[in-house]
C-alpha cells in the first residue's frame, strides 16, 4: 500500500482564528438534480467548527458536509452555511489488539482512507456502502448499510462513541448506552441535524485477506430471485442482487445474485498468498462533463441490461474477487454521475417488510412499465434495524433504482410512495430528493422521538439543511424563536 | 425548495386572483403545497383559496394593494411568514382603455403605478427575501406589448416595457445569489382582463401560459414568449421602420 494514503496521526491543535465570510457556492447532492447556493466553510480543526457555528447566520443555519455522496439535498443548505469537514481527515488512534479492535478517527476520514490504513493490520471496516467515497461522519449521519446488513446491521451499530459539536457550541461525547443514548441514536441516521460529528470511535473486524469468496447465481425472474435469497442468504455474510429493470413480461426482474464471505488465507492461491491484504483499487479515470441528458435511453438501457445479465455465469461457486470487484465497481470511475447529463438523476430506494411481497412486486412492475429507465438496480434483504428513530433499514426487502430526471418522474415516484407507505415501508433519506413532509412522516413512525431529541439539543434549529426544510424538521416545527 | 423532480413546496401569487396566477397554481397544486394568495380581499380570492384547498394545498390569504406602496413590506413579510417561497409570481396588472389612458392623466398614472411602480417595489422586496434564502424563482408577467410599444396601447405597453427591463436586470443581479427570474411575454391571453376585446391570431389561454411557465422553470429558462412562435414574430416586428410600423394594423 502507498504511504501517502495514511495520514500522520496527530491531534488537531485548536487555533482560534476569525472566520472569513465565505462566498456563495453551488452545492448539490450526488444526483445533481436540485443544487442550491450556500456558504462553504472549510473546517480544519475543532476550533474552526466551533467558530463557524458561532458566526453563522442563525436564520439559515449550518449543515455538516462530507464528500457529497448523499443523492439529494441532505448536505445542502440554501443561503446558510455548509461545514466542509473533509479536511478533518486524521486517524487519531488505533487499538488493534482489543476485542473488538477499535479505531478513533476525525469525521472527515473517508472509508476509502480508513480501509487502506487498516488492511495492513488485518483489520476491516465492518460496514461498507456501495462507494468507499463517504466520510465516517456521513456514514453515521445517514446510518449507511452494505451488502452485509442481514448479518452485521448498519454503520451505527458499530460506532462505540462519537464527539458531537452541538448547537450551543459545546462538544459532547455521546455513546450508544447510558445518559447520552437518545442523542447518540438520534445522531445515527439523523442527517446532521442533531449536531456535527467531529470524531468517532468505530469497532472493527479482523480479516485474513482482502479477498472474497463469491458465489454467483443468475435468476430468471423476480420470483426465482426472491426465493433464492430467502433460502440461502443466511449462509453468506454478504449478499446483493442486480436486477434488470427494463425487461418486461416473463423475465420481469431477472437478476444476477452475488453472495460471498471474506476469504480465509487458506482459500487463496499461492500467488495471492504472498500479499493477502493487498488493496486493489484500480482507477479508470474521471468522466468528463460531456454527456447529454438522454444518454440513458431505451437503446442503451436495454443493451446494458442484456449485457449485464448475460455476462454473469448461470451459476459459479467460490470465485475469488477483490474489494473493488465485489464491493465498489463504480468507484473505478470518478464522477460517474455525470453520465446522466446536466438534468441529473435520482435514486429511489425503499424497503418494505418481509410479509409485503405483493406491494414489492407491484413497485417493481410500476418501475419496469413506467418507461423510466434504470440501469443500476439493486435488491437486497435487510436484517434487523437498530434503535435509531430515522435509520432506514428494517427487516424486509429493499430495492434501489437510478432514474434520470425526466418528465413524469414525479408521478412515478408519488405512486411508488403510496405503495411503500401502504406496505408499512419507507424511503432512504440519503437517497431522497423529493419526498414530501407528509409522506415522510407516514414512513418514519418514530419521527417524534427524533424531533423530541432535536428540540432539546437544538431548539432554534441551528443545524438546518434543504432536506430539513423540505421534510419540515426545522425551525417552525421545533418551536424555536422565529 | 423545488425538489429534484421539479415540484415546488411553496408558491406566492401576487395578484392571486388573476387567471394566469391561478392557472399556474393549478399546475403545481398537490397535497401539502403551501400557496400564499396575495390580492385585494374579495369573494373571488375566497373562492380561489377554497378551490386550491380542495386540491390538498395549504392556502394562506394575504392582502395586497398594488397602489398602496407602504403596505407592500407587510404583504411580503406575511407571505414569507410560513417559510421559504420557492416560486413567486407577479401576476397583477391593469389593461385600461387605451384611448382614454393617454388622455386621462389619472388613468395613465394608475397604469404606471399598478403595472410598473408596484411590481418594481415588490420585486425589490422579493429580491431581498429570495437573496437571503438563496434559492427560488420570481416569475414576472410582462407582455409582447412592451417589446415594441405600439400606438394602439402605448401607455400599457410602456409600463410592460419598463417592467420587462427591470425583471430581466433583477435576474442578472440575483443569479449569483442562487435566485432565478423568469420574464414571461405572452401575446393575447383570453382572460378576465381582456374580456370584451377582439381576439387576435396566436391568442392563448391562461393555462397555456401556466404550462409554458412550468416548463421554463423546469428547463431553467429565464425569458419566454407564449406562444413560442411570438418570439419570431416579435423579433421581426422590432426591426420594422417606424413609418412602416405605424401603418401596420396592430
Amino acid at each position: 500500500m502507498s504511504d501517502e494514503a495514511v495520514p500522520a496521526i496527530k491531534p488537531s491543535l485548536p487555533e482560534e482564528q476569525p472566520m472569513i465570510p465565505q462566498p456563495l457556492v453551488e452545492l448539490h447532492g450526488w444526483g445533481r438534480a436540485s443544487g442550491t447556493m450556500a456558504h462553504l466553510a472549510q473546517i480544519d480543526s475543532v476550533a474552526d467548527a466551533v467558530s463557524a457555528l458561532r458566526t453563522s447566520d442563525t436564520t439559515r443555519g449550518v449543515v455538516p458536509r462530507g464528500l457529497g455522496r448523499s443523492y439529494g439535498d441532505a448536505a445542502q443548505n440554501a443561503g446558510g452555511t455548509a461545514l466542509d469537514l473533509t479536511k478533518m481527515n486524521r486517524i487519531l488512534s488505533l487499538d488493534a489488539v482489543g476485542e473488538p479492535p477499535t479505531v478513533t478517527v476525525q469525521a472527515g476520514v473517508s472509508l476509502d482512507l480508513l480501509m487502506r490504513a487498516l488492511l495492513p493490520f488485518g483489520l476491516w471496516v465492518p460496514v461498507l456502502p456501495g462507494t468507499r467515497q463517504v466520510t465516517v461522519g456521513g456514514a453515521i449521519a445517514a446510518d449507511v448499510h452494505g451488502k452485509n446488513h442481514h448479518t452485521e446491521g448498519s454503520f451505527g451499530n458499530h460506532v462505540r462513541s462519537l464527539d458531537l459539536l452541538m448547537a450551543d457550541g459545546h462538544v459532547r461525547k455521546v455513546t450508544p448506552q447510558g445518559d447520552t443514548a437518545a442523542l447518540f441514536w438520534a445522531t445515527v441516521g439523523g442527517m446532521g441535524l442533531t449536531g456535527a460529528v467531529l470524531r468517532a470511535t468505530v469497532a472493527l473486524q479482523r480479516a485474513e485477506t482482502a479477498y472474497f469468496s463469491v458465489d454467483t447465481d443468475r435468476c430468471s425472474d423476480i420470483d426465482d430471485l426472491m426465493q433464492k435469497m430467502s433460502n440461502g442468504d443466511e449462509g453468506y455474510t454478504y449478499s446483493v442482487a442486480w436486477f434488470d429493470a427494463v425487461t418486461k413480461g416473463r423475465h420481469l426482474g431477472r437478476a444476477v445474485l452475488t453472495r460471498g464471505n471474506k476469504a480465509r488465507l487458506a482459500e487463496l492461491p499461492m500467488k495471492l498468498k504472498r500479499d493477502p491484504l493487498k488493496f486493489v483499487a484500480p482507477s479508470l479515470g474521471t468522466l468528463p462533463e460531456v454527456f447529454p441528458n438522454r444518454m440513458i435511453n431505451k437503446a442503451t438501457a436495454k443493451a446494458f441490461s442484456e449485457v449485464w445479465y448475460r455476462k454473469a455465469p448461470k451459476r459459479r461457486v467460490g470465485e475469488l474477487q477483490n474489494i473493488t470487484q465485489f464491493f465498489h465497481p463504480l468507484d473505478m470511475v470518478a464522477e460517474w454521475n455525470r453520465v446522466y447529463g446536466p438534468h441529473g438523476f435520482l435514486q429511489y430506494q425503499f424497503v418494505v417488510p418481509f410479509d409485503q411481497e405483493d406491494p414489492f412486486r407491484r413497485c417493481l412492475e410500476m418501475i419496469v412499465n413506467s418507461g423510466h429507465l434504470s440501469c443500476l438496480n439493486v435488491l437486497k434483504r435487510f436484517g434487523e434495524g437498530n434503535p435509531s428513530p430515522l435509520s432506514f433499514p428494517m427487516p424486509g426487502w429493499t430495492l434501489t433504482v437510478d432514474l434520470p430526471i425526466e418528465h413524469g418522474l414525479d408521478k412515478l415516484c408519488d405512486a411508488l410512495d403510496t405503495e411503500v407507505v401502504g406496505a408499512g415501508g419507507r424511503v432512504y433519506l440519503a437517497k431522497d430528493s423529493r419526498l414530501s413532509a407528509a409522506t415522510f412522516r407516514k414512513m418514519y413512525p418514530r419521527l417524534d422521538d427524533f424531533l423530541a431529541v432535536r428540540r432539546e439539543v437544538d431548539p432554534d434549529g441551528i443545524f438546518n439543511s434543504d432536506l430539513a426544510r423540505r421534510l419540515e424538521l426545522s425551525k417552525p416545527i421545533l418551536g424555536g424563536a422565529a | 425548495m423545488i425538489n429534484a423532480v421539479g415540484a415546488p413546496q411553496s408558491l406566492l401569487l401576487l395578484g392571486g386572483t388573476s387567471d394566469i396566477a391561478l392557472a399556474i397554481a393549478h399546475r403545481y397544486a398537490r397535497t401539502g403545497v403551501r400557496i400564499v394568495l396575495a390580492a385585494r380581499p374579495s369573494e373571488r380570492r375566497i373562492a380561489a383559496a377554497n378551490e386550491l384547498k380542495g386540491l390538498g394545498c395549504e392556502v394562506t390569504e394575504v392582502d395586497l394593494d398594488a397602489r398602496d406602496h407602504d403596505s407592500h413590506a407587510t404583504t411580503i413579510d406575511l407571505a414569507f411568514a410560513g417559510g421559504d417561497i420557492d416560486i413567486a409570481v407577479i401576476a397583477f396588472g391593469l389593461l385600461g382603455d387605451a384611448e382614454r389612458a393617454w388622455q386621462d392623466p389619472d388613468l395613465a398614472l394608475e397604469l404606471a403605478e399598478v403595472n410598473y411602480a408596484a411590481p418594481v417595489h415588490l420585486g425589490v422586496l422579493l429580491g431581498q427575501r429570495m437573496q437571503a434564502q438563496a434559492h427560488g424563482w420570481i416569475v414576472a408577467l410582462s407582455s409582447v406589448a412592451g417589446e415594441r410599444v405600439r400606438r394602439s396601447n402605448f401607455v400599457y405597453g410602456s409600463t410592460k416595457a419598463g417592467v420587462d427591463g427591470f425583471f430581466l436586470g433583477l435576474g442578472e443581479a440575483l443569479r449569483d445569489h442562487g435566485v432565478r427570474v423568469l420574464v414571461v411575454r405572452p401575446g393575447f391571453v383570453k382572460s378576465k382582463m381582456t374580456s370584451g376585446l377582439k381576439e387576435i391570431p396566436l391568442s392563448v389561454t391562461p393555462d397555456d401560459v401556466a404550462e409554458a411557465v412550468t416548463e421554463a422553470i423546469n428547463g431553467k429558462r429565464e425569458l419566454i414568449w407564449v406562444p413560442g412562435t411570438l418570439r419570431v414574430v416579435m423579433s421581426g416586428l422590432r426591426h420594422v421602420p417606424r413609418p412602416l410600423f405605424r401603418r401596420l394594423p396592430i
